[in-house]
């Protein structure tokens, strides 16, 4: 699994929860270190003890934490990078939906090693969208949960009232029904195509 | 404009948002809506183009013959105010007609300079066309940059990594040992990528009996053997620095259980007490240890923590020798700075 992945899990429960937990937590499985390098690579089964270990010190279900990650991804000050890079991909929220196909490409095209699920929308008619998140060869993550969170927070960084509801898995994908009540509900966050993000 | 040239207009609009059209004698009749964004303190419309662009590249034009002679050609163009922003231009010379006979369409791009473009003039993904891949690349410009700088944070941290061998074997001339120097350097890079440690202040016990009663040369080879010792209970990537006379600081890079630093601190405390051989005489010495550990911290703050393991050292000696103390709050209470 890319580091990014490990390093998202990490900052997301230093950030939230507290460096001690982190500690605490990541010690308990004995890994021979406490903190993951964005940059690097690691064995796929590390993500899934770590998730599990996290899970279970903050009595959380996996899926809700998996969608509290993606949220913190976005609205995070401190990770304004990931935010400003998805708002490259559309001028509105719904342009930004019909990226989402792109999605994984845009993301190796950034780090060459990074893979992520594909991702497929369909347009629906009444503002009815459903996302189909692959699952992954050779690990059991899924990322629908941690897409619900992205969307949830995109659509609030956009300023688009948005209904989400996680549909199950199908096949060979997750589904994750959108239901768009108004584009412009409220002001979106500003977005600066030329104010550079501060990467953490 | 006859109803062709609003069509031609429109078209542009949408194809070319950066072009400008001008009219037999190099005016600006209409501009682009991301030109007319970008010049929106002072409109273009009636300029005339030279007046405003420089043209670096052919050189020497002067008017609208010269300029028409670049149909098709690569122009290199710089705004002649303020940011003087460097621009490329294509130049297409219409044919001879009534309104705009003779005159030209000049399509414009910020080429290299777009990064600083966008910015200057909070342009927007709206004000580059649909087609135009600018804002991709504006992303991918911003997505290497960040994969740059994590990449480059993971080199900080590995040449660290490297540094801190070399700095254990720099410095001090007596026992091999870091110094005042390297301490900070390496405490430095801790806090920059973010590592937990253990800090350990360790002051040897006795040390000064043996200087008085055997001498500085019994002292000097007393000081080389502790340090040894403490060298060998320690791993590669820790960091032993001579701080004083018989003082010490220890960083146990990645250690942050406390049960772990305990044993450390046993076992360091042990190796110290075995007799050392000087000249057939037994000198003995112990050594007492206050600790602190980083991941007990919300921001650890290398001051602060030395300042702490100082703290927990005097409560260390208080105990009697041999002692190792982990800091904890309430031994402010009873610190020295509290005049107990």
């Amino acid at each position: 699994m890319h580091g990014l992945v490990n390093r998202a899990i990490e900052r997301f429960v230093r950030d939230t929860y507290g460096r001690e937990v982190w500690i605490d937590t990541i010690r308990r499985l004995d890994l021979g270190y406490t903190e993951f390098e964005a940059m690097l690579l690691y064995e796929p089964q590390v993500t899934g003890r770590v998730l599990a270990a996290v899970a279970a010190r903050l009595e959380r279900g996996r899926d809700d934490l998996l969608e509290d990650i993606g949220t913190y991804l976005v609205s995070n000050p401190q990770s304004d990078a990931l935010r400003r890079l998805l708002r490259f991909s559309g001028v509105d929220f719904v342009d930004f939906l019909h990226s989402l196909d792109d999605l994984p490409e845009r993301a190796r095209l950034a780090v060459t090693d990074l893979d992520l699920p594909s991702l497929e929308l369909t347009d629906h008619d009444d503002g009815w969208y459903c996302l189909h998140v692959g699952l992954p060869d050779g690990h059991d993550l899924r990322f629908g949960p941690v897409m619900m969170g992205v969307l949830r927070a995109m659509a609030d960084d956009y300023g688009a009232l948005v209904l989400m509801e996680y549909r199950g898995i199908a096949e060979s994908h997750e589904m994750i029904g959108i239901h768009l009540l108004e584009e412009a509900f409220a002001h979106g966050r500003a977005f600066d195509l030329g104010a550079r993000g501060h990467p953490s | 404009m006859s109803v062709s040239d609003d069509a031609l207009c429109g078209l542009l609009d949408m194809l070319c948002p950066m072009h400008v059209v001008l009219d037999a004698g190099g005016r600006v009749v209409h501009a682009g809506p991301t030109l007319r964004n970008v010049f929106a303190q002072q409109p273009l419309s009636g300029r005339r183009f030279l007046e405003v662009f420089e043209l670096r590249r052919p050189r020497g034009i002067v008017d609208m013959a010269g300029l028409r002679a670049c149909h098709g050609t690569r122009l290199k163009l710089r705004h002649r105010e303020r940011p003087r922003i460097g621009l490329n231009g294509a130049l297409f010379a219409l044919p001879d007609a009534p309104d705009l006979g003779s005159g030209a369409v000049v399509n414009l791009s910020f080429g290299i300079s777009v990064v600083e473009a966008v910015r200057d003039f909070n342009l927007t993904g709206k004000d580059f066309a649909v087609t135009d891949p600018t804002t991709e690349m504006l992303y991918l410009i911003e997505a290497k940059s960040a994969a740059m700088e994590a990449s480059r944070k993971l080199n900080l941290r590995l040449q660290g990594a490297r540094r801190a061998a070399e700095e254990q074997a720099l410095t001090d001339t007596l026992t091999g040992l870091g110094n005042r120097r390297a301490l900070d350097r390496v405490l430095d890079r801790l806090m920059q990528s973010e590592q937990d440690f253990a800090l350990m202040h360790l002051d040897l016990d006795f040390f000064k009996q043996v200087n008085d009663t055997l001498g500085h040369v019994a002292g000097d080879h007393v000081l080389q053997v502790a340090a040894q010792r403490m060298l060998s209970v320690l791993r590669a990537e820790d960091l032993i620095v001579r701080v004083g006379g018989d003082e010490f600081v220890l960083i146990l890079v990645g250690l942050t259980a406390r049960s772990r630093l305990d044993e450390t601190a046993q076992r360091l405390i042990a190796r110290l007490q075995e007799p050392i051989d000087h000249g057939g005489q037994d000198c003995r010495i112990s050594g007492s240890i206050g600790a602190t550990l980083s991941c007990g911290y919300e921001t650890p703050d290398p001051a602060q923590m030395l300042a702490d393991a100082d703290l927990a050292l005097y409560a260390a000696k208080a105990r009697g020798r041999g002692c190792h103390v982990l800091y904890e709050p309430r031994l402010c209470d009873s610190g020295p700075g509290q005049g107990t």
